[in-house]
Parts: C-alpha cells; structure tokens; sequence
C-alpha cells in the first residue's frame, strides 16, 4: 500500500502507554513505575511481589478496574465517531448524532428519579440508548427522500431534542436533595464508581461492535463516498448502513451506560488519528481505538488528581476538547475538505 | 452486449422528467447525451445506471432486465463516473481507485492481492501513476477526472457511463478526456456521456442522442445528427458554424 502508516501507528500505540503509565502511577496514592511493574510481572509470572500490600491493592482493586474502562470506553467513543464520520461523510459528527446518548441519558435518569440499582440503571441507559437510535432510524427510513443521510441526521437532531426536553421534565420533578445531584453527576460523566462488576457488560457490546465495523472496514470507505457512486461502485449501501449505524450504536451506548455522558472524545480522537494514518478504515479504526484508549485514561487521571473533589469527566473532555479542536480546525484542515 | 432503454418514462417520485425514451448502446460504441439545461440529461443517465428506477418503460443489459441485476452484477458490467468533486476525506488517489474492486470482493472482504495490480494498470494508463499516494484532495480537476476514469475501468466493465466528463476542465485536459473516451470506445467499452459542447460529441463520439424537455429530438451518427438547423432547434438559439482548414471538420459556437 501507499504511504507508511507506521509512524502514526507508533504515535498511537505511545499515547496509549503514556496514557496507562500516568493512570496507573498518579493519584492520591502515587505508585512509582518500578512498583508497577514489580507488581505487573509478579502478576505474569505468579510471584509474591516485593511491594506494600497497599501498592497492590491500589494498582489491582482501585484504579485498574477504572483505567480499564476508561480505555474501552475511550475506545469505543473513538470508534463510534469515526464510523459515524464516515457514514455521514462529515467530520463534525459524534457519537451521538442519532440520539444513543440523549437515549442513555433518559433511561438513566428515569432509572433514579424511579430509585432503582446501580446495574439497572446502566441496564436502562443501555437499552434507551438502543431504542433512541431505532426510532430515529425507523423515523428516517419511514421518510422517503433523496438523500437519505441527511433525513437520519434531521430525525437524530430532532428525537434528540425531544429526549432532551424528557430529561429536563426528569430533573424538573426530582428529588433536589438525593436524586437530582445524581443526576448530574451522571449526565457530566464520570468513572468513579465503576468496580470490577462494571467491566463484563461493557467489554462485550464494545469488541463486538469494534469488531463488526473492523470487519466491514472496506466497504465503510466506499460508504463514505457520495450515495449513487457508492452504489455504482456494488456496495449495497441500506443494509450497510443499518449494520454500521447498529455496531456504532452498540459501543457508544453500554459506555455511555458504564460512565455517563463523555463528549467530544468521539469527536476529536478521529480527527488526531485521520492526521496520523489517513482516512482509510483499515488503518483509521485501530489507530482511534489506541488514542481514544489512551486518551481518556489520561482525562480520568486529571478527573481524580486535579482538584479536592473529583471533576466530571465531560466538563473536562470539553476543556481539552474545545481548545484543541479549534486548533485542529485551524491547522489540520488538510486531510478532509469540502469543496 | 447492449446496453438499452424500452419506451422509458423518466423521472422521480412525484415528477415526470421525460416520455417515450428509447435509446440503445452497444459494446465498442461511443454515444453522446445532449440537450440543454434540465432536459433530463442527468436522469436518463441515472435511470440507464440502474441507480434510478425508470417511472415505465424497461432498461435492459443484455438479455436481461437492468433492474433484475444485483448491484455487485451491475458494477461488474456498467462503471459511473460522476462530475469530477471534491471528497470529505483525503484517501489516497491508489486507494481511491482501488475502490473500483469493490464489486469483485465480498461484504467483508478488502481488496485482494490481484487488486491493487489492476488499480496500478489503471493509474499508468491515464498517466497518473506518480499520484498514487497523493490525497484525492490534493490534486487538480483534471487529475480528479483521470482518477475517476481510472477507477470506473479498475471495475472491468464493459459500459463506461460519464457524466460531463468534460465540465470544470481547462481547454488542455477537456481534449485528454475527450481522447480517452475515444480510446475506450476502441477498445471496446460501450461509452455513454452527456456534454454540454457539441463539439465534443462531434470529436469523441460516434452517435449523438438530442433530448430537449424530456422528449427525443432526433438521434444517430454525429455528421448527420449534428448540424446548424437541428442544433438550433435544440437550445432555442442562434449558432455560428467555422469550418477548420486542414481537417474540414465543423464547430459550433452560440452567437
């Protein structure tokens, strides 16, 4: 193939370790990296490590349950974006253009205003999520047009609004003392409270819809070409849709249901990584999935260590996010245009 | 091979755009589109692509039905090359053109070993090998142009349908495609395009198709078809015809 894309992979996969090393060693009970990795390879080869008791109960109970979901759940936000980027053909679109995380946030509110469990709450956001984007697509499909993208679009930024206006009746009737701040705790995001219990419900939807749209990696860059040249080309762009907007969906919806509302990461990390490796799925969805993977760790550790108080993640995404996406807006505009 | 169109009515949901179309292609000929402004050049284009359902009428390809073809049979038989555009995403002009392959893989598949050899044929034989790993965005129009018909022939089709291949080209590249279309014909693709100059039709085509309002205006070989009275009648106005001294061919120009 043209162009190495080995440098960028390189860069990548060096944001993905920095993003570990600094969540792992960083905290109110900072760990040096030689303890890390005496308690790591104590671990691989079955030793006793020579280390505090402490050392290993924070790097195996406290924060490695964490820094595992903020690496899938990065991940997949990554992920989501760049596969929903490519199927809109516009790289200002997030993860939930089509409502999976004004679904999430509906069912997760509704979750506490009715005060149920932590695991049916993220059960409910989940499926909200789920269901938000089914309705958009019926929505979408139900209403013929010629271009059809842009009808799913509308129907997202429309169902959204309405989910949106549900959340605020939500929050409107809620408990301002117990409930309410609860709330939105959860809609800013934050993985605070994820144990190792959380991790099963979200690996699977994450590397099953991961997968999914890796495998369909080819036919995602002739989707990402006008409708009828696609369709010239032999791609059957219908079911194509359906199966990409269903594998996106998945991911972004069990790690809004893990960690709550994240913007931006399924904004920006495409962007970092199409400069990387190209616009190529082959290439852009594994090296999105190592920074998104690396890059939320590192938000998360800034969320644990930066103040007295623990900082919502999402209002942290947005600090970083917005500075640098008008930076790349600025200085990147090379690899995609409209002309 | 034949690529044809039966009594079609054309159009899209609720608007009819032409009536009583009947037009024929036949492998290793080259057919002109003319027509003014919103005649319905583009949807007769679009409807004999398959991407268009015709409103009556049927398009066959072969001895078969056009609509009874999956979209990968079709994209192995009938290659589209839309206006030259600009792209959201910068692939590489090799991996653009790699695209062609899509019908030949499966759903899941990415293009074999054998594919990126053809897309490389194609990209020296239009002359742009050295683009190869340049960004899709990168490059002129008239590069675009070559790399769009290096794509629609790393298809292996056997009709090229384009659609004002020609538009948005400066005067050198305009003769390029114009050449290339030619060079198609004679090597036996089935070539259809839609122009706005008469004068390309008279240069790279063998027969001319005139369409004004949605209604077949007269067609067949370019010398006949293509003269002062007949194209006047086309576009509502006043030509001028020059004669060149060392091939005594015509050209039109509008007064």
């Amino acid at each position: 193939m043209a162009r190495s894309s080995a440098p960028g992979f390189l860069v990548s996969f060096l944001v993905l370790i920095a993003g570990l090393l600094l969540a792992f060693t960083v905290g109110r009970y900072p760990v040096n990296l030689s303890d890390l990795f005496a308690v790591i390879s104590a671990k691989l080869t079955g030793h006793t490590p020579n280390v505090p008791a402490a050392v290993e109960n924070v790097i195996w109970q406290v924060r490695g349950p964490r820094i595992v979901a903020a690496i899938l759940v990065g991940a997949a936000l990554a992920v989501a974006g760049a596969a929903f980027q490519g199927l809109f053909r516009n790289p200002l679109v997030s993860p939930d253009i089509l409502g999976a995380s004004s679904g999430a946030a509906l069912g997760a509110v509704l979750g506490i205003f009715v005060s149920l469990g932590v695991f049916a709450i993220q059960a409910l956001a989940f499926a909200g999520g789920l269901l938000a984007v089914a309705t958009v697509y019926a929505v979408g499909s139900a209403v013929r047009a010629r271009d059809p993208v842009l009808v799913l679009v509308l129907a997202g930024v429309v169902i959204g609004a309405l989910l949106g206006a549900g959340v605020g009746l939500i929050k409107y009737l809620a408990d301002p003392y117990n409930q309410l701040p609860a709330m939105t705790f959860w809609l800013l995001g934050s993985l605070a409270a994820t144990g190792p219990s959380d991790l099963i419900p979200l690996f699977g939807p994450v590397v099953l819809g991961t997968l999914t749209l890796f495998a369909l990696r080819w036919r995602m860059n002739v989707t990402s070409l006008p409708d009828e040249e696609a369709r010239a080309l032999g791609a059957s762009t219908g079911p194509l849709r359906i199966a990409i907007v269903a594998a996106a969906t998945l991911v972004t919806s069990a790690s809004v249901a893990t960690a709550g509302i994240i913007g931006w990461v399924g904004l920006v990390v495409p962007h970092i990584a199409r400069t990387l490796v190209g616009p190529d799925f082959g290439r852009l969805i594994p090296a999105a999935a190592l920074i998104g993977g690396g890059f939320l760790p590192l938000i998360d550790t800034l969320a644990r260590t930066a103040a007295a108080v623990e900082i919502p993640l999402g209002i942290l995404t947005a600090l970083v996010g917005t500075p640098f996406f008008i930076w790349l807006l600025a200085s990147m505009s090379k690899t995609w245009s409209v002309e | 091979m034949i690529l044809s169109g039966h009594n079609l009515t054309i159009g899209y949901r609720d608007r009819v755009v032409g009536n009583h179309l009947d037009i024929s292609l036949k492998a290793g000929e080259v057919l002109a589109l003319l027509g003014p402004n919103g005649g319905g050049k583009t949807t007769l284009l679009k409807t004999l692509l398959g991407l268009l359902p015709p409103k009556g009428g049927e398009v066959r390809l072969g001895d078969r039905p056009l609509a009874s073809y999956t979209l990968r049979e079709r994209a192995r038989r009938i290659a589209y090359v839309p206006q030259s555009h600009g792209a959201t995403f910068a692939f590489m002009v090799e991996t653009f053109v790699l695209m062609g392959r899509t019908a030949h893989g499966t759903l899941f598949s990415r293009p074999s070993t054998a594919d990126p050899a053809i897309a490389a044929r194609m990209l020296e034989r239009f002359g742009i090998a050295h683009l190869a790993d340049r960004p899709y965005t990168k490059i002129s129009g008239g590069e675009r142009q070559l790399a769009l018909l290096a794509r629609a022939l790393a298809q292996e089709p056997k009709f090229v349908v384009l659609d004002e291949p020609t538009a948005s080209l400066d005067f050198g590249n305009q003769g390029r495609v114009m050449r290339e279309i030619r060079a198609l014909g004679a090597s036996g693709h089935g070539v259809l395009f839609t122009t706005h100059d008469p004068n390309h039709a008279m240069r790279a085509a063998d027969r001319a198709f005139l369409l004004r309002q949605g209604v077949h205006m007269a067609d067949g070989e370019v010398r006949t078809v293509l003269n002062r009275a007949q194209l006047e009648a086309l576009y509502g106005a006043k030509l001028a015809v020059f004669q060149d001294r060392e091939s005594g061919e015509d050209a039109f120009l509008p007064r």
